[in-house]
């Protein structure tokens, strides 16, 4: 099978929707005329036209409200922002009126919309360009959350957003997937939302993570195998819904649960799993279910700071070795 | 206009008399000559959308008596079905997009709006309202600047009432024309009295004209002035009496029955004739709203997502 790069994937999405629905459109800062600022739209002002592969001003609460409005009025627009970190500006016209609208009008008025870009850390950013939005997007009926680890992935689930979902999408992606390359196959599919994918099997601990913390909860798998530790690996690939469901049918299994992922630790996603599993899986846990977030803490600068403050693999496996009792 | 007063002076009582209406309540009593010249300058394939002031402009745009007052009563017959209260009156049918409670917010998703009329190819306008309040906010500014360059068929009309809920216009800005904000984006606009319903009309019937042949957008500063207070709680000690009682000399609803009389476009048993059968209109919409049913206590988790089978998180 042919393997692309991750934002190539997102291109893909993106254009193979366009072209089979008029309605879609981009918007978004350098997403046109200067191919993304990540590349991930390359070639599609050329493709599309002006019309349809739109450069905005760097006024995201703006052209943000504006594609609301074109989405209550019968479009279905793709937003890009630069990065989420941007995306604080135009959070009043997610929160308050692209996830409220259906329910504010007595489902009259729906809001068919994806906003996508990078999330969360990528290098020394610093604070203000390293905030990972998952669980405060999750936190708000009325959206979906999609945070997806591979181009695979990334392709399906977006195809997906475009063309069956009827509610307005949140959608994380991450500079530092960008180049990752990835099998993804020639023929069209979807992926459906809500539904998590076990990556690897195994026995003794589950593991769970999303977007690019699953490169950690893999390398932390694939360490503690050397050690003779089995762990299964879930890959949430949605936020909201969560499919615990999932989780928990390994956690039968296991008994042990660690969950690594990018948000701050303050009612973040593994909050909620950690809820929801030992309400629906207390008689099955023989440890308390523990996590790794990043430091509870703005990203700082310097290169040491900024590697202690997100999760890694070597923490991974130290915490993966508490739940177990492990004397090594 | 009558119908928009006496909607609105009845729901104000039922509010404070009966406490059958809670929330914020926010009367649209003055303004109705805006409402009334739109309407005339438009048609009804036009979007309108506005902020929290609605009754007005949605019965305007026709939105029944009863599914108003219902929706005032939380009722399953409102025109939200009793999920939007007296700030969140919707009608798709009538191309009203609501009913928006956070200050300036429908100003960027009204240019939305005329952005996907553009898309699309229709030849409809979008009319876009906004208080003077909400001129002060950052996405007016984004707004323009984009519905200009981009030529959006919108107008964007101030209902400038002097106050932004305490504070008046002048205490918000070096800028007390806000018709003038229009220049920094080189947008048409224009200064209206927002009492007289005829300049109401030709003002938006000349922006509609524009944008229809694909001009782009208008600022259009309407004063006007609201009799009662920001909201029903409001106990208005930012303003005089006599202040209040000037301009209800200037009462637009007042002005046209003159307008009528002077020019005999309908005999005094003709006005009437129209205003019982408004009477009669309102009355009825409180008992519509008093008979009519809660809504299902299922609704909770309806209206939220289109997706049917959403896996609400219930405990």
């Amino acid at each position: 099978m042919r393997s692309i790069p991750f934002r190539e994937a997102l291109r893909e999405a993106m254009s193979e929707e366009m072209r089979r629905d008029e309605r879609v459109f981009l918007m978004g800062e350098e997403v046109a005329e200067y191919n993304g600022a990540y590349k991930v739209s390359q070639g599609m002002l050329a493709e599309f036209g002006a019309k349809r592969v739109i450069d905005t001003p760097i006024a995201e609460l703006g052209f943000a409200a504006i594609a609301v409005g074109a989405a209550q009025n019968g479009l279905r627009p793709l937003v890009e922002f630069m990065t989420w970190n941007f995306a604080v500006l135009p959070l009043d016209q997610i929160l308050n009126t692209a996830s409220k609208m259906l329910a504010m009008s007595g489902g009259q008025i729906g809001c068919p919309i994806v906003f996508r870009g990078p999330n969360g850390s990528a290098g020394q950013l610093g604070a203000q360009h390293s905030t990972a939005f998952d669980s405060l997007y999750a936190n708000i009926p009325g959206l979906k959350v999609v945070s997806p680890s591979n181009g695979y992935d990334a392709k399906g689930l977006l195809k997906q957003c475009i063309r069956y979902e009827e509610d307005p999408i949140v959608f994380f992606e991450s500079e530092v997937m960008y180049g990752d390359k990835c099998e993804v196959p020639e023929e069209e599919y979807y992926i459906p939302l809500g539904k998590a994918d076990v990556k690897r099997a195994g026995r003794d601990v589950t593991i769970v993570s999303y977007n690019k913390m699953m490169k950690v909860a893999l390398g932390a798998a694939a360490e503690l195998e050397k050690e003779g530790v089995s762990a299964e690996v879930i890959d949430l690939r949605t936020i909201r819904p969560l499919d615990w469901e999932t989780i928990l049918e390994s956690v039968k299994k296991t008994n042990r649960l660690v969950i690594v992922e990018e948000q701050w630790p303050f009612a973040s996603v593994s909050s909620e799993i950690t809820y929801r599993i030992q309400k629906e899986g207390f008689d099955y846990l023989d440890a308390p279910i523990r996590r790794i977030c990043s430091a509870d803490a703005p990203m700082h600068y310097a290169a040491n700071l900024t590697a202690l403050a997100i999760p890694d693999v070597e923490r991974t496996v130290k915490l993966v070795k508490e739940v177990m009792y492990s004397k090594k | 206009m009558q119908l928009i007063r006496q909607f609105e002076l009845k729901a104000e009582e039922m509010y404070k008399m009966a406490g059958k209406i809670r929330g914020f309540f926010h009367a649209y009593v003055g303004q109705e000559a805006i409402a009334a010249g739109c309407m005339t300058a438009t048609t009804p394939d036009d979007p309108y959308i506005t902020a929290y002031r609605d009754h007005g402009l949605g019965l305007a745009r026709g939105i029944s008596p009863n599914a108003a007052m219902a929706e005032l009563y939380g009722k399953a017959t409102g025109a939200s079905k009793g999920k939007g209260g007296s700030m969140h009156f919707f009608s798709f049918e009538h191309k009203f997009f609501g009913g928006h409670g956070i200050v300036g917010a429908q100003i960027g998703t009204g240019a939305g709006l005329a952005f996907a009329e553009k898309y699309k190819g229709t030849n409809n306008v979008v009319l876009c309202f906004f208080g003077d309040g909400a001129s002060r906010q950052g996405i007016l500014h984004e707004t323009f600047n984009m519905a200009m360059t981009w030529k959006l068929p919108v107008i964007f009309i101030c209902e400038n009432n002097h106050y932004a809920m305490g504070t008046s216009v002048e205490r918000t800005s070096n800028v007390i024309d806000i018709y003038k904000l229009a220049d920094a984006y080189e947008m048409p606009a224009d200064k209206v009295d927002g009492m007289i319903p005829e300049n109401v009309h030709e003002s938006v019937a000349r922006a509609v004209k524009r944008a229809r042949e694909g001009d782009g957008p208008t600022l259009l500063e309407m004063k006007t002035y609201r009799y009662k207070g920001h909201s029903i709680s409001d106990p208005q000690k930012y303003r005089s009496k006599e202040e209040v009682d000037d301009y209800k000399e200037q009462d637009p609803i007042q002005r046209v029955l003159k307008t009528i009389s002077d020019n005999k476009f309908a005999t005094p048993a003709e006005i009437e004739a129209i205003d019982n059968k408004i009477n009669t209109l309102v009355e009825a919409s409180v008992k519509f709203a008093e008979e009519s049913p809660l809504p299902d206590d299922s609704e909770v988790y309806k209206d939220v997502y289109i997706d049917q089978n959403y896996p609400f998180i219930v405990d």
